[in-house]
């Protein structure tokens, strides 16, 4: 359910949905998926904050929240450059104390 | 170079780092077990960390400060789900007051870690950090959403890319 497919359905649900013109029934049509299954995509992609469902007129439609998925990008920039400074120093550390004895406390 | 893939995925709010070790397993273990190694690690060298309390055991929990250049200290904690030596460890990492009592305003980041042997002495770690929703995530890093709707039409292309593996 959540394994590749799932993933490119989503970001392509998420690609369909910067025009918001379509509701979750429409978006279904395009997969080869349940519209339950869709309807599970969208509401996971909802959580997330990265679609939100806008009313126009008597229609439901989904909508990507650019913003959201910038604010996203940059966020997964900021901690990979966390997470690579962590690396560089466990990497020092390991180089420096190659012993597998634990180290006096 | 020790990282050896990185995997962003901005749909599921994902980050997955893999890394190569020139040691065990069980030595890779103690950088994060034993709380002396960890806090050479954890904190930035601007903001290094002072691991507090460390019962790290499966239900178990870390907790932590760390000082920065203005002598400011933020306060966090992990809340241990899975400690598996020297293969498997997960853990929620979230924001304490000064007391290390959790701040439930603040979103919480829950991080895999999975480390095995790839021969010749050698261990991969891979890191898969989640974070739970895009307005966590800005609160987490105090950012706004004040992009300019233009320049992001510009980016959408790139950002809904194929996530991508680089070394």
């Amino acid at each position: 359910m959540f394994g590749a497919l799932a993933d490119a359905t989503r970001r392509d649900i998420v690609r369909r949905a910067i025009d918001g013109e379509e509701g979750v029934a429409d978006l279904a049509s395009h997969y080869p998926m349940s519209f339950a299954a869709v309807q599970k995509h969208v509401a996971i992609l909802e959580r997330a904050g990265l679609v939100s469902k806008e009313r126009i007129g008597r229609r439901k439609v989904v909508r990507t929240n650019i913003a959201g998925l910038l604010a996203a990008r940059r966020l997964l920039d900021r901690y990979e450059e966390l997470w690579r400074g962590r690396i560089d120093r466990m990497t020092a550390l390991v180089a420096a104390m190659p012993d597998k004895e634990e180290p006096d406390r | 170079m020790t990282v050896t893939a990185v995997r962003k995925d901005t749909n599921a709010l994902t980050l997955t780092l893999d890394a190569e070790f020139d040691a065990p397993p069980e030595r890779v273990w103690q950088l994060w077990s034993d709380p002396r190694q960890l806090e050479r690690w954890w904190g930035p060298p601007t903001y290094p960390a002072t691991v507090t309390s460390h019962d790290f055991r499966t239900g178990g929990r870390v907790e932590y400060h760390m000082t920065g250049p203005e002598g400011d200290q933020p306060h966090g904690f992990w809340e241990i789900t899975e400690a598996d030596t020297p293969r498997r460890l997960a853990f929620r990492d979230g924001f304490a007051n000064a007391y290390g009592t959790p701040n439930t305003e603040l979103p919480l980041n829950d991080v895999e870690v999975t480390i095995e042997p790839i021969g010749g002495g050698r261990t991969r770690m891979s890191i898969l950090s989640r974070f739970p929703d895009v307005a966590a995530m800005e609160q987490l890093l105090g950012m706004g959403m004040e992009e300019g709707l233009k320049e992001a039409v510009g980016q959408i292309d790139d950002i809904l890319a194929e996530s991508r593996v680089r070394a």
